[in-house]
């Protein structure tokens, strides 16, 4: 049975959809990446996992499971106690995740409190040994820390220690390294996987770095303008993309033009609450669109696994199905 | 795919509809806002009443009804429909004082918060703009004018000057000062660090053309609420002068020196306080609510 | 880098030499005052058409030279000539005139216009200030440059809340080519926008150099970027060079332990590209307390007594003769101390 199961969810914020009718699960022990580019709905959608979507926006869902209990059913107290100790999640800025009035010891014994209790000796001693696993050197000292004392990745650091305070089985990581310099995103993010291998947690990783994900994930899901255009395993969906909005993505990064060329612009930008077409939403954007693509919105075809939501999915050279 | 390079110039623009204006912006805001649009109806009720005292109002400010003293309103046992508010204590007309004496209160205020705008403005943009000692000068001197209580210092202007209407509201201006430069200088130094600044510093722009066409009008928003709400603190603080003898003299109409010069009679005739201290609150407070709501539109922080 | 002048196509457009930025700060009433050295000691040649890319850490201090060479900051030391006129010397109205030659585009296309000011005037404020063109003429010039980089006509009496960040990023563009310069700082333009997005802005970037023949100073951290864009490369760490060099030798055979670093940090999209992570313990330490010695020595796996003690100075790679002018700052490279690295994984 899959730790997170979410079918057909949507969130709208008064008539915008934010995300429309997406669907996935994450196994246990698994990577999944969501990539898309901002104003896909990759961090609302996990925020309605977390129960953290605000009036006005409203969450629907056929199912919103969380190792087979139903989120949205449940009563808001025992969702509460549920996310923070079973599913955790950490944020893109890390400078101001974490709470500038207290000590760094001071707010993971508070997470580590709400969730588990115990006397005060035994939380400072388990405060050390959380920042001692996300490799803070000197983690004695450290606990009587402020936030404003630690560099960008230090802080990420801390906020990591604090999500995994509470053994979570899923970890979802909203752009953790958006913030940080390539050196330390290779540091947290190595730290990230290495956690998640030792744990067997479920991670989500949302990020807008294909690369990034393209190393790290088992399975990746492409999102756009809210909703789901591509899924699959990594490794199969950028070597061979089914979907044409996957295959501009990959052909816009630097690195798949050679030398000084031009690069493969995807013209446009993502829709957003007034401009949504009818029909598929990439098609006024797509190179392979027809009057069909213009009207009718495409299902996605195939199973969960490796899906692709395009009328003329891609073949292995990257071309439309006729 | 292959058509990108050229498309990449010709579909840049695919969103389809225009986005708001700024103006169409703020009043989708502001109106959304019921007690902010309540204030402003009401003011402009005051203001259409200022403009147009001589109209409106049944009979002259300083005319004496020998026959009618201390009349109470109309729908009181012995009012009179000529005298709808009543009269005061030597005959004159209540209501007609009232409407001309809003022509006072909005002139007060207008030249009040204007004269103090400007100089807030000027003093603000150049502290913030040149930082260091000039910046240290003026917001010391500021300080000192902030630690003295505004009512009293403004009775020391005019004590000074002399009591008349003009004092009395270059005293206001003066004393309600402070706010303006902070609040300016504040805003200066946040948009100093902009990029755009820097922009319009690499193109070449002169420190004059930067402070007041490249930074004041992005000052504006914080300043347009402050100003509003000074209105309000204007008329307040003239009807305190106008009560304690310092603002406009006998028999000039003013909502304070009315609430003043009638206090004696507040045991048996209460309509004589009660109308012009209600006139004041009902003023303060519209503008209060306007205030509020012009911050709500015109604050980025407060938007969805 | 040194070897221009020797054709007409290499004209020389931006010669700066030994540039330094120190800022003093204060640090409390009983403590002396500390030098942040956030630039130190930094030469390059710019020519004409050609990009030179500036790469490292956020505080590495390459934003700093990105705002001496236009001089909103005027350095502490050093000299930076333009067409072989130096602007640190001359006079305030010759160096308006100059400044006008080197225009600059920011990192974030939100806070670089102002936003309560039309296009048209955004556009047109640098020909008001500095030319004496009439209104009609200064529209024709804006509408003219506005179709060069993509905005429709239309565009010019809109206000910059209702562009994407993309579009900002063309209109900051359009900005800076109206007068009409040679050389533009562009600092981080690409890192705050999407990835198609960065693309269209890229390739708008590419076409423009190749029509007006402008050179680029392009700062960034996004190395896969760089790589795309630059033709000559500097690597900066903590306000000095490391390594610098044309792209094939900065890409192809890197030195540096930190250039090394970096590139196997950054994620690589198609698995023969990826190189053996080479792992950086700890931070950038801090500018206010520097490292004695190589600044790198603490997280450099290759360090030694001498890297703690003495700084490294820019030499000529001299592992490859052929390699001309590729500049590396490195005591454990001139003693032959690094095995093996260029190899990638399979």
């Amino acid at each position: 049975m899959s730790l997170l199961q979410l079918e057909n969810l949507s969130v709208t914020f008064g008539n915008f959809r934010a995300v429309d009718n997406i669907s996935y699960k994450v196994e246990e022990g698994e990577v999944l990446g969501i990539v898309g580019e901002s104003g896909s709905g990759k961090s609302v959608s996990s925020l309605s996992i977390m129960g953290l979507i605000d009036f006005p926006g409203k969450v629907n869902a056929e199912q919103l499971t969380f190792d087979n209990q139903d989120l949205l059913a449940m009563p808001e107290k025992q969702r509460r106690r549920l996310t923070g100790s079973d599913i955790a999640m950490i944020f893109q800025d890390p400078m101001t995740s974490l709470n500038p009035c207290f000590t760094v010891g001071y707010q993971i014994i508070e997470a580590l409190k709400t969730h588990q209790g115990g006397s005060k000796k035994e939380l400072k001693a388990r405060a050390i040994e959380l920042l001692t696993q996300v490799g803070i050197p000197a983690p004695e000292s450290r606990l009587d820390n402020y936030p404003h004392q630690l560099s960008g990745g230090m802080s990420q650091r801390v906020m990591i220690a604090i999500s995994i305070a509470c053994n979570p089985r899923l970890l979802i990581a909203d752009e953790p390294t958006t913030a940080l310099d390539v050196t330390i995103q290779a540091q947290i993010i190595d730290l990230l996987i290495d956690l998640q291998r030792k744990k067997q947690m479920g991670l989500v990783l949302i990020t807008h770095d294909l690369a990034l994900v393209a190393e790290v994930a088992h399975r990746v899901i492409v999102m756009y303008a809210g909703q789901i255009v591509e899924s699959g395993p990594a490794s199969e969906v950028f070597s061979t993309p089914k979907h044409p909005y996957t295959q501009a993505l990959l052909a816009s990064l630097p690195e798949s033009a050679a030398g000084k060329a031009r690069l493969e612009a995807l013209p446009g930008v993502v829709p957003g609450q007034y401009d949504r077409p009818l029909g598929c939403l990439l098609s006024p954007r797509c190179p392979y669109a027809t009057d069909h693509c213009r009207k009718v919105e495409p299902a996605n075809q195939g199973d969960l696994n490796r899906q692709v939501k395009c009328h003329t999915p891609l073949d292995s050279e990257g071309r439309p199905a006729a | 795919m292959t058509t990108s390079i050229e498309a990449s110039k010709d579909n840049i623009e695919l969103t389809a509809p225009v986005p708001m204006t700024p103006l169409q912006e703020f009043w989708h805001y502001f109106s959304s806002n019921k007690g902010a649009l309540g204030g402003l109806i009401v003011i402009a009720l005051i203001f259409f009443m200022a403009l147009f005292a001589n109209f409106i109002a049944p009979h002259s400010p300083s005319d004496q009804y020998r026959d009618a003293l201390l009349l109470p309103p109309a729908w009181l046992e012995g009012g009179n429909w000529s005298f709808v508010l009543g009269t005061d204590d030597v005959g004159r007309d209540i209501l007609s004082r009232l409407i001309y004496g809003s022509r006072l209160s909005i002139a007060v205020g207008i030249v009040a918060v204007t004269a103090s705008l400007v100089m807030g403005i000027l003093l603000g943009l150049v502290a913030g703009y040149c930082k260091g000692v000039v910046d240290t000068a003026i917001m010391r001197i500021v300080d000192i004018m902030l630690a003295m209580p505004s009512l009293l210092l403004a009775i020391a202007i005019v004590a000074i000057l002399g009591p008349s209407i003009v004092n009395a509201a270059l005293a206001i201006s003066i004393v309600s000062l402070p706010h303006y430069v902070r609040l300016t200088r504040a805003a200066t130094m946040a948009e100093m660090s902009r990029d755009y600044v820097t922009s319009s510093r690499v193109i070449g722009a002169s420190p004059l053309r930067l402070m007041f066409v490249c930074i004041l009008p992005n000052c504006l928003a914080p300043l347009i609420v402050q100003a509003t709400l000074g209105f309000s603190t204007a008329i307040l603080d003239m009807a305190a002068l106008g009560f304690l003898g310092l603002g406009a003299q006998p028999p000039t109409p003013e909502w304070g020196s009315m609430l003043a010069n009638a206090l004696q009679f507040v045991q048996r005739a209460w309509w004589v306080v009660t109308f012009p201290g209600l006139m004041i609150l009902i003023t303060v407070l519209a503008f209060n609510l306007m205030g509020d709501g012009l911050r709500d539109a015109l604050d980025p922080k407060l938007k969805q | 880098m040194n070897q221009s002048d020797n054709s007409f196509d290499n004209q020389l457009i931006l010669k700066a030499n030994n540039l330094k930025q120190h800022y003093q700060v204060k640090q409390g009433v009983f403590k002396s005052d500390a030098v942040v050295k956030a630039v130190d000691g930094i030469s390059f040649d710019l020519e004409k058409g050609k990009t030179l890319a500036v790469v490292g850490e956020s505080g590495c201090g390459k934003s700093t030279l990105g705002r001496m060479l236009t001089m909103i900051e005027t350095p502490t030391e050093g000299s930076l000539a333009h067409l072989g006129e130096d602007l640190l010397t001359l006079t305030k109205d010759a160096q308006a005139k100059l400044r006008q030659k080197i225009q600059i585009i920011f990192q974030n296309p939100y806070g670089s216009l102002n936003p309560r000011k039309k296009i048209g005037a955004i556009l047109e404020e640098p020909l008001i200030i500095n030319t004496n063109l009439s209104k009609t003429e200064r529209k024709e010039k804006a509408l003219a440059i506005m179709s060069k980089v993509g905005l429709k006509t239309e565009h010019y009496d809109r206000y910059p809340h209702m562009f994407s960040g993309g579009q900002r990023q063309r209109i900051a563009i359009a900005r800076g080519l109206m007068l009409d310069p040679n050389v533009i700082v562009a600092d981080e333009p690409v890192s705050a926008l999407d990835v198609s997005v960065q693309a269209q802005v890229l390739n708008l970037m590419m076409d423009l150099q190749e029509e007006f023949g402008l050179s680029y100073v392009f700062i960034s951290h996004d190395l896969s970027v760089v790589e795309h864009i630059a033709d000559d490369v500097m690597v900066m760490y903590l306000g000095k060079v490391v390594e610098q060099g044309t792209r094939e030798q900065l890409f192809n055979n890197p030195q540096h332990p930190y250039t090394l670093a970096l590139l196997s940090s950054t994620p690589q999209l198609s698995p023969e590209k990826r190189r053996t992570r080479i792992k950086l313990e700890g931070e950038l330490p801090s500018p206010l307390n520097p490292p004695s010695g190589c600044a790198f020595h603490g997280r450099c796996s290759y360090a030694n007594d001498r890297c703690k003690s003495e700084t490294p100075t820019l030499r000529l790679d001299s592992s490859d003769s052929q390699e001309q002018g590729h500049l590396i700052a490195c005591h454990a490279v001139e003693e032959n101390r690094i095995e093996n690295h260029t190899q990638s994984v399979a």
